[in-house]
This record gives C-alpha cells, structure tokens and sequence, in this order.
C-alpha cells in the first residue's frame, strides 16, 4: 500500500490564498533502467493527479517519467467555504490513491 | 551553503594532537551532515509533511501495531507505545548483546525481537519492513542526544578499537581511509557532494540519490564501493563495529531520523 502525507490549513478565511501539500509513496520506474541482469524494468509510474474541493477540481496534473520516486506536490488554492478536499492519484498496474482532508472556512 | 574559514583553527587542531594518526574534530567541531546541506534539503527534512522519510515512518507504525508470526503477537503487544518504550533506544545502539558476544545494531535486535518473540521469520536487511520498523523506532529519538554507549559498558571497547582500525585502514583500489575523507577533507567537494564528517545522526535516511529510505549499512557499503574496496556482506559484523565507532565519534549529537540527504 502507498503512504500518502497531506498537508492542509485546518481553518482559513474566506477569500484567503492556502497552501496545500501532497507526497506520496510511489518508486516511479520509469521504464527506461535495467535491472542487475540487463532487462529494462517494466514502467510503473503515477500518470495523474487531482485535487477536488467540494467536488470541484482546483488542481490537476499529469506525471512523466522523468519525474523523482515519491512525488511531491505543493499548489495553492482560495479557500472558499468549508468542506473537504480530496486528492486523487492514478497511474500504471491499475494505481489509484484517495485521501481527503478538511477545511473550515470562516 | 556555510563557508567558513577553518585554516587557523585547523592548524591548531592538528598542533595540538600532533603524534596522533589522525586528528578527530572536537566536540565544538564537529558537524552533522545537516549542517552541510542547502536551505531546500534543510527545509525538506524539516518539514514532516514533505519530508519523505516520514512514509516509512508511517508504515512502521503500521508494523508495530500489526500481530505476525506463530506467537501471533504485535510489537505494540509487548511494548506498548513507541513513543514511550522506545524512546532513547535508538541513541544507544549498537549495543553489547549477551548471547551474540558482541555488540549488535537496531536492525539486529528488531529481528531478535521477530524471531524469537514473535516467533516469525526475520526481516531481510533493506527490506521495506525493517527499513520502515527501524526508522519508526530512531524517530523517537529525535534530538535526544547520542549516549556514549562505550563509557557505560566496557564489553564494547575491543569492538569499538576494531571499529576504529577499519575507519583509519587504507583501503581499496584508491587506497584511501575513510578517515582522510571524513576527517581531513570535510567540507570539501567530491564530485557533487560535500563530504561530510560522516556522523550516523539520521539513519535510516532519505537520500535523494537513492530515490529511497536506505541504512546506515547502505550507506557504508556504498563509500566502499566508491573505494572500490570490497564490501561486506549485509548484517557482517565489520559494519557494525564501523556503526559503533561512529555512533561513539558521534556521542552527544542529536539524533535526527529521517534524514534527509542529497
Ligand atoms: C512477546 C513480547 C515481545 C514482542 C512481541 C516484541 N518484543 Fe521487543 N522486546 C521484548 C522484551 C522482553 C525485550 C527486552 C529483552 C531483553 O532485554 O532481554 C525487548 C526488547 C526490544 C528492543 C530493545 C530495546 C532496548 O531498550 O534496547 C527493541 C528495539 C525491540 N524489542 C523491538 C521490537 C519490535 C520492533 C517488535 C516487533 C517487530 C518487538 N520488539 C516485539 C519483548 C517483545
Ligand atoms: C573519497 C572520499 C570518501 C571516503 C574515503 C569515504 N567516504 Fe563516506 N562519504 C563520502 C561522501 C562524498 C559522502 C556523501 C556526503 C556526505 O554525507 O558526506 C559520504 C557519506 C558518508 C556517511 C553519511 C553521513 C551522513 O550525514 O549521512 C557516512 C556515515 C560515511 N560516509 C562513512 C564512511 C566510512 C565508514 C568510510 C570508510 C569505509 C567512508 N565513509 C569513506 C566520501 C567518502
């Protein structure tokens, strides 16, 4: 199973600019190294992500190969009312992560 | 991104040792690895939420709390919260173990603890379970300060010595010690990297380079590689006499795992 560490301001104001930071657990092979016997190692890789606030999508981007293990992700968005933020990932072998975290907005 | 002129008090240092191999850098010198680093690595470790070390911190929590092998026991089961029973723990290893005659590192004694407590088969080194149980335990110590473990028990003072020949020995095909590097040329740059005065203050750690949490045994095992010297075989017990003159080397510096490193 992949760990995945979200980081979101519990309360902001309303109309105020917040950070939001998203790592998760993931080798992104990228398809291109051998192994120790010269065969290239299978690509496995996090191909998207995506960040929905009150099920509307604030974030969203698309991951390649050249990308380090264990993404790291820091974006902003406008805090707007109270709810939920969920963080998706997808990628190769059927990948799929959800996490969600919430926020109050005064 | 530290530049600081060190000629004088160098010169002094090693006046004041003069007959000796190799002049070790006094308390008031010595610096960890972090100390070295960019504000971003520095900011990265920092930061439990981008710091990824902190992944398999979280699986070994998971570990510690989950019951396995034929006694059907949890660690959790028998030492409760970590935060507690293991706090220190890490601080003071390797430590003299009775029935191995000789000093054992953490990794051991968790797999002492798997097999005959647990009664389950023992975790291979490297393995994302004993990378993720042993960082989870080092993470309790957290800027507790590293114990001179030599001072409070005399069985490991032939280990330690051993420890020590084998950080003052030339060896490999570049014939060097890894006391030139790390004692002589700290602060200076091989390739990349600044070389640093190799205190095991953050292991298991990160290293951007691996692209993975990795041991200390790793890390050692890839400065002999960079020798090219022969390296040892996971768990051999030169690694953890090497671990136990660091640790020693190291005494009173905070513990700091999960390191980060570049
Ligand atoms: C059945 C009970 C039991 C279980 C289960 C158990 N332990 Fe232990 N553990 C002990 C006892 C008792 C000691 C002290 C033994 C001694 O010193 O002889 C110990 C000692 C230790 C130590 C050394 C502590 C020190 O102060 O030096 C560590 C580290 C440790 N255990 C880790 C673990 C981990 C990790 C697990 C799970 C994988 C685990 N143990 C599972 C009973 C248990
Ligand atoms: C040619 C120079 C060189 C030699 C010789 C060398 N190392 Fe290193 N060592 C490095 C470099 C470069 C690094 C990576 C940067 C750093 O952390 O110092 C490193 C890293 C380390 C670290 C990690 C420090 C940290 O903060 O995590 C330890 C521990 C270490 N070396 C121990 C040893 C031991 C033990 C030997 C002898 C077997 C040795 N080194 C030989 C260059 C060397």
């Amino acid at each position: 199973m992949s760990r995945a560490l979200i980081s979101v301001p519990p309360k902001a104001k309303k109309g105020e600019v917040v950070q939001i930071k998203a790592l998760i657990q993931h080798v992104m092979e990228t398809g291109f190294r051998p192994n120790s016997s010269g065969v290239l190692l299978p690509r496995d890789i996090i191909t998207s992500f995506k960040c929905l606030y009150n099920g509307t999508e604030v974030f969203a981007c698309e991951m390649f190969p050249a990308m380090a293990a264990n993404p790291f992700l820091t974006f902003h968005t406008l805090a707007t009312e109270s709810g939920t933020l969920e963080f998706q990932w997808t990628g190769d072998n059927g990948f799929s992560v959800k996490e969600s975290a919430k926020i109050q907005v005064e | 991104m530290r530049r600081r002129p060190r000629g004088f008090l160098a010169a002094l240092v090693v006046a004041a040792t003069a007959g000796a191999a190799l002049a070790q850098a006094p308390p008031g010198e010595r610096r960890t690895g972090y100390e070295l680093l960019g504000p971003t690595t520095k900011a990265m470790q920092d930061d439990d939420m981008a710091n990824p070390g902190m992944l398999w911190v979280l699986d070994g929590e998971a570990l510690w709390a989950r019951p396995a092998g034929s006694a059907g026991k949890a660690c959790a089961g028998c030492h409760g919260d970590a935060a507690e029973s293991m706090k220190g723990v890490a601080a003071r290893y390797p430590a003299f173990d009775d029935k191995a005659g000789r000093p054992i590192d953490l990794e051991q004694r968790i797999n002492q603890c798997r097999v005959d407590r647990q009664e389950a088969p023992a975790l291979a080194r490297e393995s994302r379970e004993l990378n993720a149980l042993t960082v989870f335990i080092a993470r309790q110590s957290r800027s507790l300060p590293i114990e001179d473990v030599v001072a409070k028990d005399e069985r490991l003072k032939p280990f330690l010595e051993a420890g020590k020949a084998l950080f003052e020995r030339r060896q490999g095909q570049l014939n060097l010690s890894c006391a030139q590097c790390h004692e002589e040329l700290w602060d200076k740059h091989l390739a990349g990297n600044t070389i640093s005065q190799a205190h095991p203050t953050g292991y298991p750690q990160y290293r951007l380079e691996w692209q993975t949490l990795g041991s200390l045994q790793r890390r050692l095992r890839n400065c002999l590689i960079g020798l090219r010297a022969e390296t040892y075989a996971y768990g051999a017990p030169e690694y953890v006499d090497l671990a136990l003159y660091l640790m020693w080397r190291a005494r009173g510096l905070p513990i700091e795992a999960p390191a980060v490193r570049p």
